[in-house]
């Protein structure tokens, strides 16, 4: 992500020294301070200096988009209990670490933590953003460990969510060493049967021949042994539900050309086939890798989520006493503390403070919405301003959030029960194969013998081996997927391309998706002098508004000695008296209309208070992919769980006549439900929480790559970028690899048309079923390496 | 021909060394994290006046 962040034409900010930002997370500087924003971001940089390892700053990419490095002041949670004795009195621990953006910060834990005494070994993952601690002596160091971390500006939380990410690890290791030694077959028997084809034209004695065929089927038969097995494990499970699957005509296309290779070797034959055998299992098990790898992504984000309900909430106790608890086991009705800025982990009514809160993971609603003693707040949302103190009603399975979770799971396991387009032809094709082949038998065998039944039964089912129908659509899927992703679009899911190519409808969501989901001020009249106090006064404060301003704005000086009026606003003494900036309350003006849009008000002395507005922008393109969406006759609707003015408004703007407002997640999932289940294909684009249960019940899904992770989770396609072209780019691709795929399964029809008849007529030998079928699946790859070239 | 019985021979083992290196690196765990192992060669290790034993 940082690569791609420093490639990008406006380049973040990746020199710490710059002037007005910290000189350890990179923010920006707030009013008055020097070289660091905070006392933490001033701690961190004297350790990173007392350590010795400076070097952190020349060699870090900054990913503004990140969480940034400033170290948190809560006091560290106690990591002994996640602690793991292992032999002797050596400790072990895993851990999560947040805020890992580039291998710098990899450097500089690892380095970091080697200097401290009785470490033997740390190391950090950065593709799974964990730590592995290893270390001898007391458990209780862990916590020290952890908060020497801490203090460099990383969070860090037990790495609980171990399992399932674990397994996923397991299973891509099982199918690297598979690959490996079917890669290690391929080339060696191939090596071996060149040589027996080179001498073909008679110069080769027979024992040689034979030689090379025992040597051929020492290695090839161990190798397909053990590198078959995810082939013919997933057949057997699918033929033992009654199914099949593309894996068992590959399966039995594998185990009868090597028996019967084995049994030309016995019989000292002129031809075995174990390179083509080998060979298929190599290329098969490479498309089988990626495809895992890519699922990967959606892994991670699903693991994310969990390590988010991992953080401990912080827990008053009747004594007064804070304690940290795991979010899911705080009692209903305790109370539970909650910093500016950090996010909230339960259900509750807030009990006392007055603040704004982030709302956007659960409703897709970017407007921080301000809170007071008896509002409702759920887990997810993120308090902006000042603390607040929530009264539980429901915490971990209860909440909300978990609510929307399991929704989406619902809507998933319905969509798991779909059958790829290939599984469909294999549906087809294997029973109608294998009858023909069994045919042949029959009648070679009434009219002739039948080890001529046996030999013509082979040559059917090898000249019809599933090379060119397993490849057919699997390379147009890698190359067309390899493609969108240098473009920045993942493709998630194996099926997406020909769902995507099938749709007749598109629903967006608002928030986010067809906006950017980022305040900005729109032109309102002020002048250009008090604009620039108001950013001026504005770099105090993180605030979402204030930072808005500040983009806005960004040349103006931050002005030193503002003071937070929490929930308020802001204000500082100019030569001429007070200048504030914040809501109508605090600038006096509570009487002036109110239009529901966000905004802040400027009252400078001795001037009558000025307005600022904001909204949410538009993605550049969202008209014109929209317009084009109905030009190719797809149906587009618009859904959003904000108000129904704005949304009116919005979908007046871009023409969209179709539009509900107000929409929650489980209406927006029946909505969606409804429609699939009217039969119509349904493409729903969205990146709220909220979306996630719809995104999981519709056809298929797309979500940008700034939505919450869950809604990624529930996507079949993420992209990346601020451009919705993206949209209309995926569902080219679609239609152009659709063509291609159905290209090739129609070359593969034809070929079968015209070779079973001859097989079965006894007119093709083995070597000639071989060659045919080499050539039929170059034929297909190079079909669908056409996607590569012709494209704009 | 004699050539040949060397020469397979030698192929094999050159062949199954390489498999057996790449078994060695997956279970070494060399592939577990292919982010992090592309950046990790970017970086030097840090100056030795600060690089304490593990037992002191």
């Amino acid at each position: 992500m940082s690569i791609a962040a420093l490639a990008a034409p406006d380049r973040p900010a990746l020199v710490p020294a710059a002037e007005n930002l910290c000189l350890h997370c990179g923010q920006a500087l707030p009013a008055g301070a020097e070289r660091f924003c905070c006392a933490g971001c001033a701690g961190a940089y004297r350790l990173i200096g007392e350590l010795g390892l400076e070097r952190f700053y020349d060699g870090r990419l900054l990913d503004v988009r990140a969480r940034p490095l400033r170290p948190e002041t809560d006091e560290a949670s106690d990591v002994a209990a996640y602690v793991a004795a292992e032999a002797g009195d050596v400790k072990s621990l895993r851990l999560v670490v947040d805020g890992l953006q580039c291998p710098a910060c990899v450097w500089l834990i690892e380095n970091a933590l080697a200097q401290q005494p009785h470490i033997i070994e740390a190391r950090v993952n950065l593709t799974g953003k964990n730590l592995a601690l290893r270390w001898r002596g007391d458990a209780a160091e862990g916590t020290r460990f952890v908060e020497l971390v801490r203090r460099l500006g990383y969070r860090v939380s037990p790495y609980e969510a171990a399992r399932a990410a674990d397994r996923g690890l397991e299973d891509e290791r099982r199918l690297l060493r598979a690959l490996a030694v079917a890669g290690f077959a391929a080339a060696n028997v191939m090596l071996l049967s060149i040589s027996v084809w080179a001498g073909f034209n008679g110069d080769m004695g027979w024992a040689t021949r034979d030689l090379m065929h025992w040597l051929s089927a020492l290695i090839a038969l161990p190798a397909i042994a053990y590198a078959a097995r995810p082939f013919l494990g997933s057949a057997w499970r699918a033929l033992r539900h009654r199914r099949t699957n593309m894996d068992v005509p590959i399966s039995i296309g594998i185990l009868l050309v090597s028996g019967y290779s084995l049994y030309q070797t016995i019989l000292g034959g002129a031809e075995t086939y174990f390179e083509s055998a080998t060979m298929l299992l190599f290329f098969l098990l490479i498309g089988r890798y990626l495809d895992l790898r890519a699922r990967g992504k959606a892994r991670a984000a699903v693991d994310h989520l969990l390590r988010l309900a991992a953080q401990p909430a912080s827990v008053v106790g009747a004594d007064g006493i804070l304690r940290r608890l795991p979010a899911a086991s705080v009692p209903v009705g305790a109370t539970v503390l909650v910093a500016a800025g950090e996010r909230i982990l339960v259900d509750g009514r807030v009990s006392d403070g007055c603040s704004s809160v982030d709302k956007s993971l659960i409703d897709g609603e970017s407007l921080p919405a301000a809170v007071a003693p008896g509002a409702i707040v759920h887990a997810g949302m993120i308090n902006l301003d000042a603390p607040l103190r929530v009264t539980v009603t429901a915490a971990g399975e209860g909440t909300f959030l978990a609510e929307i979770v399991r929704l989406m799971e619902i809507a998933e396991h319905g969509r798991s029960r779909l059958v790829t387009l290939a599984d469909r032809v294999a549906g087809y094709y294997a029973p109608a194969v294998h009858s023909l082949a069994l045919a042949t038998f029959i009648a070679w065998s009434l009219a002739a013998s039948w080890q001529a039944g046996l030999l013509n039964a082979v040559s059917v089912l090898l000249i019809t081996c599933p090379c060119a129908l397993g490849l057919a659509i699997p390379a147009v899927q890698v190359v067309t997927s390899g493609r969108l992703m240098r473009r920045g679009i993942l493709l998630k899911s194996a099926t997406a391309l020909e769902r995507l190519a099938a749709i007749d409808a598109v629903v967006f969501d608002k928030t986010g998706t067809l906006t950017l989901g980022r305040l900005a001020l729109q032109p309102c009249g002020i002048d250009e002098a008090s604009l620039r106090i108001a950013a001026a006064l504005a770099a105090a404060s993180r605030h979402p508004l204030s930072r808005a301003l500040r983009a806005a704005c960004p040349d103006a000086p931050a002005r030193a000695a503002v003071i937070e009026h929490p929930g308020e606003g802001l204000s500082a003494m100019l030569p001429e008296g007070e200048a504030r900036l914040g809501s109508r309350r605090f600038c006096g003006t509570i009487d002036a209309p109110d239009d529901g849009l966000p905004e802040l008000w400027l009252a400078l002395p001795g001037r009558a208070p000025q307005r600022l507005v904001f909204a949410d922008s538009l993605r550049p393109d969202a008209a014109e992919v929209i317009r084009a969406l109905e030009r190719d006759g797809k149906r587009v609707s618009l859904f959003s769980g904000d108000r129904p003015a704005v949304v009116e408004a919005l979908a007046a703007s871009l023409g969209i006549a179709d539009w509900q407002a107000a929409l929650t997640p489980d209406r927006k999932y029946a909505l969606l439900a409804e429609r699939t289940a009217r039969g119509e294909k349904v493409l729903m684009v969205g990146d709220g929480l909220n979306d996630a249960p719809a995104l999981a019940a519709a056809t298929v899904s797309i979500s940008p790559a700034s939505g919450a992770d869950v809604s990624q989770a529930a996507a079949d396609v993420v992209f990346q970028g601020s451009s919705l072209a993206a949209v209309t780019e995926i569902l080219a691709a679609a239609r152009r690899s659709g063509r291609i795929v159905a290209e090739n399964l129609g070359f593969a029809l034809l070929y079968n048309l015209l070779a079973v008849p001859l097989a079965m007529a006894g007119l093709v030998t083995p070597l000639l079923a071989a060659v045919a079928m080499s050539a039929s699946s170059i034929v297909v790859v190079a079909n669908a390496l056409r996607l590569e070239g012709g494209w704009r | 021909m004699n050539g040949l019985l060397l020469l397979i021979p030698v192929a094999l083992a050159l062949g199954l060394g390489g498999l057996a290196a790449f078994l060695w690196a997956l279970k070494a765990g060399q592939f577990d994290d292919p982010d992090g192992a592309a950046g990790r060669i970017l970086f030097d290790d840090p100056p030795p006046r600060n690089k304490a034993s593990p037992h002191d």
